[in-house]
């Protein structure tokens, strides 16, 4: 196989899942009052995102670990 | 809709990633069977997404958004009468005859099953078809695009075309199975959180069903008895057997759009298990298009504020309403991955229909591998040409979904008869599938014709849509049993591993229980009987 599709996927979920938890954390609280219920949509779905994309990658690096040895 | 920096910035991660996969695979498309079949070498669950996700474009998102706003949950029989059934027949009954006798296209199946001329008409009418369906993705990709960046419409057509064109002509299918598969992770967390803020909004399921504009909507199937009573103006017949059995039977069954991603698989079970495997996302997708739709309605119960007078704005009107900027983007980029993924769904159907089934058998026929492979390259850039035409084509029709409605009820839904009796009636004779095939698209056309000329007449454009489909499979199916009798029957010799009675069933016995393509149907089939119940 020449390319793990899940290197690409954990990747992008991992950067997408940083670059939203720190947009949420470091915004102005009234963004989320006028927009989402008054919840951190950003904070929160980012960190999701972040847990699913390191956990496809951890599914991509055992991958090839095994297909090495 | 007011996106940030840090939205256009996730947007345009998305497109490096994109072509970024494209660049990487470009060294592995050797021979033609790599650009086009992928070698064959792409484990199930791969396959599985992509089979959903090659679905999943513009018309699936926001038009299935759209009719739940103004049909309510009557719209669910689309996933849990229509796809269900069909997804679990192709897996168990069809793939073993699809992938077993190693044909590279359903047009190709048609030779061996019927004959040269059945093949021809169907592959004909089928790259037509895609041509026609491919514009609506980059219709709605450009329309997103010139929102965004204030593009003119050409522009945004000829921008969305490029990107896309770039990574199936560097890595062919597995491009864009592999995207496909990226793209089916990016619109479910881009959509889901809209589904968790609707449901907030109006107060849960019980707030949603207190306050929804029309109780009837709150329903799947309580209205189906009589036309009258439903939204939809389809009585349980049409429902049942138009759009249960016809249509859904015709795409999931035959369109090779999807078929495509199965032929890509590993081996046999993986073959099988993609359909499967597709469904259980599926089974579940109305949470993420349904809900919206219906969560937009109950907020805007006369259209006039929200929706801007447009059904078809129900999904995009909800992100901006719901999104703020960071999970915008997000939204914004799963809505690009869903036009991308329909648009080159069909492009890679187009250009291997094309150069094996046109190209190779009528124009230029016994060439080395690699003249296919640069025929298949040049394909794609002619596709997504003539793509960019049909969007302007597009741009001037007002529906979509009666649009592309129509063009499956003219191919798909004859072809579905031309398969259920090649592949489960031996007697089948090589004359009749092309007669019924031809006979069967003709009443269709006529059907419309008597239909848009008002000597017919439907309660809504999508009854005419299913009663066309009924027409054009009930002729098919009648003209070929009819021609059966009158010619020649085919030698069984010739018909093993196309005929089910002369092949013998994949050997299942060896594979876990959860890997065996019968009891995964059944698992599905019930857990749908059970949302069908629930959502009664």
């Amino acid at each position: 196989m020449g390319l793990d599709i899940r290197w690409p996927i954990g990747i992008i979920f991992t950067l997408y899942g940083v670059v939203l938890a720190l947009y949420g954390a470091f915004t102005d609280a009234s963004l989320f009052q006028e927009k989402s219920l008054g919840v951190n949509i950003d904070l929160w779905w980012g960190l999701a995102m972040l847990v699913f994309g390191l956990f496809m990658g951890a599914l991509a690096f055992r991958a090839s670990r095994r297909s090495e040895s | 809709m007011h996106p940030q920096f840090v939205d256009y910035f996730i947007v345009a991660t998305y497109f490096v990633f994109v072509l970024g996969i494209g660049f990487a695979l470009r060294g592995r498309m050797k021979t033609s069977e790599d650009f086009f079949l992928s070698g064959r070498s792409i484990p199930g669950w791969i396959t599985g997404l992509a089979f959903m996700s090659a679905n999943l474009g513009a018309l699936e998102v926001m038009g299935h958004a759209a009719n739940a706003a103004k049909y309510g949950m009557f719209v669910n029989h689309f996933y849990w009468l229509a796809a269900m059934p069909a997804m679990c027949f192709v897996g168990v009954f069809m793939m073993p005859f699809y992938y077993g006798s190693k044909v590279r296209s359903v047009p190709e199946f048609l030779r061996k099953r019927y004959d040269e001329k059945t093949r021809t008409l169907n592959a004909c009418c089928f790259a037509v078809m895609t041509l026609l369906v491919s514009g609506v993705d980059l219709y709605a990709m450009a329309i997103l695009f010139q929102r965004l960046l204030n593009w003119p419409f050409w522009a945004s057509v000829v921008a969305s075309a490029v990107v896309v064109a770039i990574y199936i002509y560097l890595g062919g299918l597995t491009s864009s199975i592999y995207n496909e598969v990226l793209q089916f992770f990016l619109i479910v967390f881009g959509f889901l959180p809209l589904a968790i803020l609707g449901l907030k909004a109006v107060g849960g399921f019980a707030g949603l069903n207190a306050h929804l504009p029309n109780p009837g909507y709150a329903h799947t199937w309580a209205n189906i008895w009589h036309a009258a009573d439903n939204p939809m103006g389809i009585n349980w017949f049409g429902t049942i057997f138009g759009l249960g059995f016809v249509l859904s039977f015709g795409y999931w069954c035959t369109d090779f759009l999807v078929i495509q991603r199965g032929l890509a698989a590993k081996d046999m079970p993986a073959a099988q298990r993609t359909p499967l495997i597709a469904a259980v996302p599926k089974m579940f997708f109305p949470l993420l298009v349904i809900l919206p739709g219906l969560v937009a309605i109950t907020l805007d119960p006369t259209t006039k504020n929200l929706l801007g007078g447009r059904y078809d704005n129900a999904l995009p009107a909800m992100l901006g309403r719901f999104y703020p900027s960071g999970l915008l983007g997000i939204g914004l980029t799963a809505l690009m991955a869903s036009f991308m993924s329909g648009m080159a769904g069909n492009v890679t159907a187009f250009n291997t229909v094309w150069t094996f089934d046109i190209y190779q058998t009528h124009i230029n026929p016994g060439k080395e591998d690699s003249h296919y492979l640069s025929m298949g390259r040049m394909a794609t850039v002619f596709a997504v040409i003539v793509g960019i035409g049909t969007a302007f084509i597009v741009l001037r029709f007002n529906n979509l979904m009666d649009y592309l409605q129509l063009l499956f009820a003219f191919f798909n839904a004859p072809l579905f008869a031309t398969f259920l009796l090649g592949m489960f009636w031996k007697r089948t004779s090589a004359h009749s599938g092309f007669w019924g095939l031809l006979c069967g698209i003709l009443a269709a056309a006529g059907h419309y014709l008597l239909y848009h000329y008002h000597y017919i007449h439907y309660p809504s454009d999508m009854a005419a849509n299913f009663y066309q489909a009924i027409w054009a499979f009930v002729v098919c199916f009648v003209v070929t049993v009819v021609v059966t009798f009158f010619t020649e029957p085919r030698k069984e010799a010739e018909l093993v591993g196309l005929v089910y009675s002369l092949t013998p069933r994949p050997k299942t016995s060896n594979l876990p229980w959860y890997e065996r393509p019968g009891y995964l149907a059944i698992g599905i089939l019930a857990l749908c009987v059970v949302l069908n119940i629930i959502f009664w």
